[in-house]
């Protein structure tokens, strides 16, 4: 046996390490049970993508009425040419809807802005001033020479992006005082404040609407009477202020200790101390999962229905009862759903940016 | 020394107790200043807000009190779990709602439970396709709120299935039709009484076995592997009852006429609402497990593997019960999350608790009453879970030295 025959049995057959079929081997076929899962899931999309493809486009009926529709048995996206604008806009008057679009884009705008770091600080509360102003304006009209519209008429879109954003807005002052509340060393202060969250984030919001929708006019004096998009809105700033509150909280604990002797050392006072010193600390370090929560709340708007109001789900919904077009569920559902993935997405992906953004000062 | 000297002065300064000065200045007087200060205010307030209340309730002559319990509810519910008829009473209507809320909670716990758990881990796998799927899911459903997915799930349960003649059958009698989902039930057989005691009896010789087998890996560190017992004596004996017993303990559901008989049927309401919190929760608790998972460190893996424990006490004795630790609070908030989340089913027409509560208002125009009960339903329910999953947490919480 010569010393080369040995070498020669000793080196391993040389595989790939590149390529697509080293990849496979790797990341596809990498064990029997891995090998058998990756042929049972090609079978299964291969059941399903060419009924899929076939549904969505080569059967599907783009132009047309519902008869043309149900004869062609595909999907049927001429219910959703005819029924967009509605869906959208809800029951705002046909010829004014540039001004809901306008108002589309502004929060939208507003919130891309608000999502750029350099603008934090002062600019932000410019940009949230004019940004909540213009849309405002577009919504209600009135003056300018724009026919006022009654909140009654607000629906779709505009409405769920409103009633998101503002909603967060309001409830921010009261969710970072029940924070500070839950924190503080004054039992009463302590006191209400874990009632009132724990309270509120023990129930369902379906419960705090409908609060809101029925009881919030027994609540007030004989006469006085609130708008239903405004009673929609209190219901949802309660309900979210709890949320808010626990995360902040969460932000403030992690704050040492030693911030606040210095701070007091300094001869701040309570306020100052909070203001100048904890908070501006504690908010940067939650900016991550408020996103998280405002995701969340914009999700949670879609159960304003129970109250009766149009946001982009009930008009979904209210598309589907024109007798015209029954049962086109899925077509309906499909693109509401596209436009609350396509918000909802943006925002966690921007959530998760940060949290690498704003941690790599804080990793070592 | 002159420093120290000077630092025990200060120290032994103020002499006995700090003299109490009543002024505005006085950090314990301001304190109590400003609880009294919010104490009253908030006081006022619900004073105003009941006394409006009381106002405009003595104008619209609606009555108050919880004396409407008491009365005939008048209203038939279409799922119950107890019997119940128009004539029963509104508090019997409270049980039913309350019943069904925690039976579609409860299944949607284990079921999301058991979703999730496999996401998680789908999520992690080695295999491309596997986990790229599992990302695709909890990226989608994540990301559409839970209402939109529960009316799609009602519109396919309804409208986007066939009647029940050309109803499907995905397994040999489970047939899904536009009446519901069919499922084979256990029949009314005495066998059963068989199969629950053989089952009481494998749960405890495997118990014994179990302690016998500690014991002697204690003495002589041989230890036996402990499955075949147990899948034995749990699963197998009850199971040879059964077939024991021939093919009569199962209650098959069988087309007749127009409609199925026999068997045990999921309504589309409540298929429809237990699909979309399943789906939806599976998502989260998914995201959870994989963080849990990945939260132990890789030295734990290797430590283990070094020790020359297998794969299977790898995961059960060492990462398991370390994931389990990161897991199970947020998991909780996940349970709670769900049994809230079942009140949707007021849009889809499944009678739990809101649903029902909902319909008493309008029945007895008494809003607070109904809205006061659905919240302290709820609370009470998310208490006791948040309890329960507590003392859970306890036992597996990392006991420190």
């Amino acid at each position: 046996m010569s010393v080369s025959e040995t070498t020669q049995e000793r080196v391993a057959p040389i595989r790939p390490t590149q390529g697509p079929v080293a990849w496979a081997r790797a990341n596809l076929f990498s064990t029997w049970y891995n090998s058998l899962l990756t042929l049972l899931i090609a079978y299964l999309l291969a059941r399903a993508i060419p009924g899929i493809i076939d549904w969505a486009l080569i059967k599907a009926n783009w132009t047309g009425d519902a008869a043309a529709c149900r004869a062609a048995g595909g999907a049927c996206w001429a219910f959703l040419a005819e029924k967009w604008r509605f869906i959208l806009f809800g029951t705002f008057p046909d010829d004014q809807h540039w001004r809901p679009t306008l108002a589309i884009l502004t929060m939208i705008g507003t919130l891309v802005l608000s999502a750029d770091r350099r603008f934090w600080g002062r600019p932000l509360i410019y940009i949230w001033t004019v940004g909540l102003g213009f849309s405002a304006l577009m919504m209600f009209g009135g003056i300018l020479g724009l026919d006022y519209v009654p909140t009654e008429l607000w629906g779709g879109l505009p409405l769920t992006l409103a009633l998101s954003i503002v909603g967060l807005v309001a409830s921010f002052p009261l969710g970072v005082l029940l924070a500070l509340g839950r924190t503080s060393d004054l039992p009463v202060m302590r006191g209400l404040s874990v009632v009132y969250i724990e309270l509120v984030r023990g129930v369902p919001l379906i419960s705090i609407l409908f609060m809101a929708s029925v009881m919030l006019p027994l609540f007030l004096p004989a006469g006085v009477s609130i708008d239903k998009v405004l009673r929609a809105l209190i219901g949802i700033c309660l309900f979210s202020a709890a949320y808010v509150a626990e995360v902040v909280r969460a932000g403030l604990q992690a704050i040492p200790k030693g911030q606040v002797e210095a701070a007091k050392a300094l001869g701040l006072g309570y306020w100052q101390r909070q203001r100048l010193i904890i908070l501006p600390q504690a908010l940067a370090l939650v900016i991550p999962p408020l996103v998280n929560s405002f995701i969340a709340s914009f999700k949670d708007t879609s159960l304003v229905i129970v109250i009766g109001l149009l946001d982009l789900l009930s008009t979904a919904k209210a598309a589907l009862t024109d007798p015209a077009w029954r049962g086109f569920y899925k077509e309906a559902y499909l693109f509401v759903g596209i436009i609350y993935f396509l918000f909802c997405y943006a925002l966690s992906r921007y959530s998760r940016h940060l949290e690498t953004v704003l941690g790599q000062g804080r990793r070592r | 020394m002159t420093d120290r000297q000077a630092t025990a002065k200060v120290a032994a300064a103020p002499p006995g107790p700090a003299a109490f000065h009543l002024s505005i200045n006085n950090p314990t007087v301001r304190a109590i200043l400003a609880q009294l200060g919010v104490g009253l205010a908030v006081a006022l307030v619900a004073w105003y807000l009941v006394g409006n209340t009381m106002d405009n309730l003595a104008r619209l002559s609606i009555a108050s009190g919880f004396g409407f319990l008491d009365r005939q509810a008048g209203f038939q519910i279409g799922e119950t779990l107890i019997e119940f008829g128009p004539q029963d009473l509104y508090s019997e209507a409270f049980l039913v709602g309350i019943l069904n809320t925690l039976k579609v909670s409860g299944v949607g716990i284990l079921l999301a439970t058991i979703l999730g758990v496999v996401l998680g881990i789908a999520r992690l796998s080695s295999n491309w396709l596997v986990a790229r799927i599992a990302a695709f899911y909890v990226e989608t459903v994540r990301n559409i709120p839970l209402l939109l997915q529960l009316f799609l799930w009602y519109g396919l349960l309804t409208e986007g299935l066939p009647g029940p003649r050309q109803a499907f059958e995905p397994l040999p009698g489970v047939f899904l039709s536009n009446r519901g989902l069919k499922l084979p039930a256990p029949a009314d057989d005495p066998i059963w009484a068989w199969v629950a005691a053989l089952f009481g009896l494998g749960v405890i010789l495997t118990l014994v076995i179990a302690g016998w087998n500690a014991k002697r890996q204690a003495a002589t560190g041989k230890r036996l592997s402990m499955l075949p017992f147990g899948l034995g004596l749990i699963v197998g004996l009850p199971l040879l009852a059964l077939l024991a017993g021939g093919g009569g303990a199962i209650d098959v559901p069988v087309l007749q006429g127009f409609n199925f008989r026999g068997g045990m049927t999921l309504s589309p309401e409540f298929a429809a609402l237990l699909f979309g919190l399943v789906i939806y929760t599976a998502a989260f608790i998914g995201e959870i497990v994989r963080s849990g998972i990945l939260a132990v460190p890789r030295g734990q893996t290797e430590a283990a593997t070094a020790l020359g424990l297998t794969r299977g006490q790898l995961l059960r004795l060492v990462v398991l019960p370390q994931a389990l630790r990161v897991i199970i609070p947020p998991t909780t908030n996940q349970y709670l999350n769900l049994t809230k989340n079942s009140s949707l089913a007021v849009t889809i027409g499944y009678p739990d608790f809101v649903s029902i509560a909902n319909t008493t208002i309008n029945q007895t125009g008494q809003a607070v009453e109904g809205v006061l009960s659905i919240m302290a339903a709820y609370l009470v329910i998310s208490l006791s879970l948040s309890f329960l999953m507590n003392w859970y947490n306890s036992r597996v919480a990392l006991v420190e030295r």
